[in-house]
């Protein structure tokens, strides 16, 4: 591990949780999920539009620490324009990038690697999958319908 | 000026040394250990206790003729003895060994709270309780039909006095259960106040002392308490022991928690009847070798003195509070006149998460979150917040520390 205080906070992870891309709410949308960490407090909630067989936009309100916010953020940016299959693909491997260290070179995980830190701070897993767990349970949301 | 001069003071050196794991190195830095209200670390005494009882006399206790299992019941009541002392018990037979204060609490609760409090009677807690002493209550109201009363707290962290006597006015709260130090804000409670108070509406008052116990000196007949909890782990014994006392008549009018071995008088096919207190409530073989530790535990505070805990205590909050206020951004919880060594803060525009994994990079250990206390996080309108904790064998040159550190975190989130 390196001597750097700060290496889990990549520039990138620390630009999206100042400044965030697709931080607010859709006023129309055809799901929506909350995902919450009781053991911190952590708090996402999203929502969701498909268009064409994709999804077509996200967007995310998240109370919490840098890498739920960085988390949740990064991952409007990887599933926009994606089929469902595909972005259950991703979710997979960016939970296996957490949970063990290493990713499938496929998908391609493009930004999301910069979370890959946070694979040796066991305490923080639930930050980075949280949103992540919100996106399944908003895709099987039927309530909107 | 000659209380300066006669303020006892500890050889924090040599507290230090007695500690093993203080040397010990994280992320390849010097742990600075600054979690101790969640559970404190052990001294030397405290271990060899438990390891010479396994190595030299131990056998289940109260239960063999043999010589082995005699000395081991002797070290097993010997730590009830010194229980009984720390907490100026009347009689050794009030103090029930539990597993921790969690037990403790569920043990009233269950116990006390279905055959001394009616259906529609009230509990009454406060908004600074541990999850601890809300959760059995709920329980109890589920099961049992009694209501929850929560007295208000001050802006500043303090027991609202003039709300607690409004919640017990009408005669209808059978217990008041509440904090004698509260794990967040490090406030301690009036508890000989609320006693009197309690009393006076005709309430029994549990004393939730996980926190206080650490750091002062508790005398339950001073205070008037009926019942008073603690668990061994935060005040420098292992996990797995807790303690409830409360007054004899109170326990003999008390049914069991639990049923098995050691808590009868007499057992037949159709029935049984209970031994007296304690035993009637320490069902199964007991926590033997964790008791043994707590003994060791007591005999180290007291023979270092409350006098000189406090003291060092008081002198590191006051530290703590002048030296983390003085980081911009930061804000400290609560400002209670009467507070131990806790203080919880939240740090403008970065989450306690972060600071705490920011922290525990350079070394310093800090605990991040609700702190088992949910609903007062929402009293207070933050979702988390960092907590520094002190114990006996803390540093002020580890406070400086810990707001070197804070100040790093700030640059990372700058
Ligand atoms: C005030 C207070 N009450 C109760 C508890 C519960 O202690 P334990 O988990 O050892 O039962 C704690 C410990 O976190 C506490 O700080």
């Amino acid at each position: 591990m390196s001597d750097n205080i700060a290496d889990l906070y990549q520039s990138l992870i620390m630009e999206r949780t100042k400044a965030p891309h697709h931080a607010g709410r859709l006023s129309a949308f055809d799901g929506d999920a909350e995902g919450d960490n009781p053991m911190c407090g952590d708090r996402t909630h999203l929502w969701i539009r498909r268009a064409g067989g994709k999804l077509a936009a996200i967007a995310h309100e998240t109370r919490g620490c840098a890498i739920t916010t960085a988390a949740s953020d990064l991952m409007g940016d990887a599933v926009l324009g994606k089929t469902e299959a595909e972005i259950y693909a991703l979710a997979d491997a960016f939970e296996s990038l957490i949970s063990t260290g290493t990713a499938p070179a496929t998908p391609d995980l493009a930004d999301l690697r910069a979370l890959g830190g946070v694979h040796e701070y066991r305490s923080r897993h639930r930050c980075a999958t949280l949103p992540w767990q919100a996106l399944r349970a908003a895709l099987k949301d039927q309530s909107h319908g | 000026m000659s209380d300066v001069l006669h303020a006892p003071t500890l050889d924090i050196e040599k507290i230090r040394a007695d500690f093993p794991i203080l040397g010990q190195l994280v992320h390849n830095k010097k742990l600075v250990f600054l979690d101790s209200a969640a559970s404190a670390q052990k001294p030397r005494v405290v271990i060899d206790a438990m390891v010479n009882a396994m190595e030299t006399q131990y056998a289940n206790v109260h239960r063999g003729l043999h010589w082995m299992s005699e000395r081991t019941s002797d070290a097993y009541e010997g730590a009830r003895d010194k229980v009984a002392a720390l907490l100026n018990a009347r009689d050794r037979s009030e103090i029930i060994f539990t597993r921790n204060a969690t037990e403790s609490l569920n043990l009233v609760a269950h116990s006390f709270g279905r055959t001394h409090i009616k259906p529609g009677q009230a509990v009454l807690i406060s908004q600074m309780e541990h999850h601890a002493n809300i959760v059995p209550w709920h329980m109890l109201r589920d099961a049992h039909g009694i209501t929850l009363r929560i007295a208000r707290i001050t802006d500043a962290g303090e027991i609202d006095m003039d709300d607690v006597e409004a919640k017990l006015a009408d005669g209808n709260v059978a217990l008041l259960s509440i904090t004698h130090m509260s794990n967040v804000l490090g406030t301690y409670t009036p508890a000989a106040r609320l006693a009197a108070l309690a009393h006076r509406y005709g309430a029994k008052i549990l004393l939730d002392g996980s926190q206080a116990v650490v750091h002062r000196a508790v005398d339950v007949q001073a205070l008037d308490a009926d019942f008073y909890v603690f668990s061994g782990h935060k005040l420098y014994g292992p996990s797995g022991i807790g303690v409830l006392w409360a007054r004899r008549e109170i326990l003999d009018s008390m049914p069991p928690f639990m049923g098995g071995g050691d808590m009868i008088d007499r057992v037949s096919y159709e029935r049984s009847t209970w031994a007296k207190p304690p035993f009637r409530f320490e069902a199964g073989t007991p926590a033997i070798l964790e008791a043994i530790g707590l003994g060791a535990a007591i005999d180290y505070v007291s023979a270092i003195g409350f006098d000189a805990i406090a003291a060092h205590e008081r002198d590191l909050t006051e530290h703590g509070i002048a030296v983390l206020s003085a980081i911009e951004g930061l804000h400290i919880l609560g400002a209670a006149q009467d507070r131990g060594g806790v203080i919880s803060f939240t740090l403008d525009g970065v989450h306690a998460h972060d600071v705490a994994t920011l922290l525990d990079k350079q070394g310093i250990a800090v605990r991040a979150g609700h702190h088992c206390a949910e609903p007062l996080m929402g009293r207070l309108g933050v979702d988390s917040t960092a907590r520094a904790s002190f114990a006996l064998y803390t540093t002020r040159g580890e406070i400086d520390a810990l707001a070197a550190g804070l100040r790093r975190v700030k640059q990372v989130f700058g």
